[in-house]
């Protein structure tokens, strides 16, 4: 081997390696999900023969026409627009909530802002046994057990808290000058808020919808306890009956889970920038 | 104007909060109108239960080893994928399909993989040889819980990833230029360049994941309810089965309320040590 030679050969291997990981990194990533897709393609008598054939020679989107449209998929398909409208609704409640108080937070210096911050994040991390039960007892009292509001509300309960804590990131990067132009101008706090501040913080309103239709439609504990019928059960819940329910067919199960997947996946593969700008908003603020 | 979010904060969650501390000083059955004081009795009592002992341990458990573990893959993940390569943008993209998949599919998705008669893990284990024959997973006490958290560790080391890849973004290359130039190799530029860059980073997800751990409730539902032989029962689970299965709601907030001091415990922990280091900025 010439000298030249040698670092050379020590460049290719460790480019090797670097393919060799990152190939082993994307199988890892990519395996169970693929197999959950090709679990939902495959007839029932390819997934539980031995030994198991990866690729099944015949595959269907069969499962997934028996969900959008067949007598099987009835309460999944309840589900599904239970999920949207508590995602939707407890999102929209929060994102008005959460502007304004994240507003306020990073406007008016105040002494306690930064109690009043650390009181957000404490809320935020609230485990939902901590309230879990007196919740119950005050929903079923006025009426709102087993309702797409009484879940909404609910969520509003750590939708809220989180929502103002990234948008107060976004506001904080908006100086204060462009908004006294308008505030000359004779425009409120609102007024300058809705007119000068959320058009530029576009990004943060994004971001903050994102997270909170994610974490809605992710929820599952509340939804378990909350709900009792297909009037407000929620995705998480119809698919951890599925199981119980059609415990044959584990490709139709397979098949729901890959639709109550897609919503959020599309979102934050859409939206990846955003995705990120929420999960660093926190870090870097320390 | 923070009106609306304070009237969130105090009552979806502030005055729940007292109600639960509350109500864990009677023997409250879910179903029926009389209550009895018992002071202190359900918060005394806790302790002397072995279920709740045995709750507080499978939590400990389940927080240690997943958080182990994400910490350290994800770590590892984050470093590699600073590095210049063709493809880097893609798999950092795929850290998102984890991440974003929702806890029940993620589970529901994991339970199926590890099916004893039909589970793509025993398959791919007794092809390749590695196994001699197909076994039960979750069915074993010994080692259900391990593979819950592999599971667990699946998702979200993704998160610990991400955010360490986004510090070490932000770690000027100059400084590992200069270190290089004065004869630093490459572990005296992570001790002293790279793990200093990403330790509020590193905290935060730690936080992060500690208070997601310790609250563990809807992997353990999908997959294994709390068995075999309760050997997966964590704290959230016990507060829920005390309730809705057992139908007694004091002694099942008075378990919530001890559940919300051990997240506290660990919360004054990582504040103490992010004080002390210095990182708060």
């Amino acid at each position: 081997m010439t000298r030249a030679a040698a670092p050379r050969r020590r460049r290719l291997l460790a480019a090797v390696l670097t393919y060799v990981g990152a190939v082993l990194l994307a199988a890892f990533l990519l395996a169970p999900f693929v197999w959950l897709f090709i679990s939902s393609l495959a007839p029932l008598a390819d997934l539980i023969q031995r030994p198991l054939q990866w690729i099944p020679p015949h595959a269907s989107f069969d499962r997934y026409r028996t969900i959008f449209f067949g007598a099987d998929g009835r309460d999944f398909r309840f589900a599904l627009r239970n999920s949207a409208e508590v995602a939707g609704l407890a999102t929209s409640i929060s994102l008005v909530a959460g502007m304004l108080g994240a507003y306020a937070l990073s406007r008016f210096p105040s002494r306690g802002r930064s109690g009043l911050l650390y009181l957000m994040l404490a809320t935020y991390m609230t485990p939902p046994v901590a309230i879990l039960l007196p919740l119950y007892l005050i929903l079923s009292r006025v009426g709102l057990l087993n309702s797409v509001l009484g879940l909404a509300l609910v969520y509003t309960s750590f939708l809220t808290p989180f929502l103002t804590w990234i948008l107060k990131g976004f506001f904080d990067a908006i100086p204060e000058e462009l908004e006294e132009a308008a505030r000359i101008d004779g425009a409120s706090r609102v007024g300058s808020l809705v007119r000068v501040v959320l058009p530029l913080s576009l990004p943060g309103v994004i971001t903050a919808v994102l997270f909170g239709v994610i974490l809605a439609w992710d929820e599952f504990l509340y939804a378990l306890i909350f709900t009792s019928s297909t009037a407000a059960k929620t995705l998480p819940v119809a698919i951890s009956e599925f199981t119980s329910r059609f415990a044959v067919d584990y490709g139709l199960m397979a098949a729901g889970g890959i639709v109550a997947a897609l919503p959020p996946l599309i979102l934050a593969f859409a939206l990846q920038r955003y995705l990120i700008a929420g999960l660093t908003a926190g870090s870097v603020k320390g | 104007m923070l009106l609306p979010a304070l009237t969130v904060v105090a009552g979806v969650v502030g005055y729940p909060f007292l109600r639960t501390l509350y109500l864990g000083f009677f023997k409250a059955p879910l179903l029926g109108k009389t209550r009895t004081f018992v002071g202190l009795g359900n918060y005394l009592q806790a302790f002397e239960r072995p279920e709740f002992r045995a709750a507080v341990g499978h939590t400990l458990a389940f927080t240690v080893g997943s958080i182990g573990l994400e910490l350290i893959l994800g770590v590892a993940v984050a470093l590699f994928l600073d590095r210049a390569f063709v493809g880097r943008r893609i798999l950092r993209a795929l850290l998102i399909l984890p991440l974003a998949l929702p806890t029940v599919v993620n589970a529901v998705m994991w339970r199926w993989i590890y099916n004893p008669e039909y589970g793509a893990l025993n398959a791919l284990l007794t092809q390749t040889h590695l196994l001699p024959d197909y076994r039960s997973w979750l069915g074993a006490p010994g080692i259900a819980m391990a593979m819950i958290v592999v599971a667990d560790v699946w998702k979200n080391f993704t998160l610990v990833a991400l955010l360490v890849l986004a510090a070490l973004q932000t770690i000027p290359v100059e400084l590992h230029d200069a270190a290089r130039v004065d004869g630093a190799g490459g572990v005296q530029r992570l001790r002293y360049i790279t793990l200093p860059g990403i330790r509020p980073a590193l905290l935060v997800a730690l936080v992060l994941r500690t208070v997601e751990a310790l609250k563990v409730f809807d992997i353990i539902y999908v997959m294994t309810r709390g068995g075999p032989a309760s050997s997966t029962k964590t704290l959230s689970f016990l507060v829920y089965e005390e309730a809705f299965s057992f139908l007694q709601l004091g002694s099942a907030a008075a378990y919530a309320f001890l559940t919300v001091a051990l997240i506290l415990v660990f919360v004054a922990v990582y504040i103490r040590l992010l004080q002390s280091r210095g990182v708060a900025g």
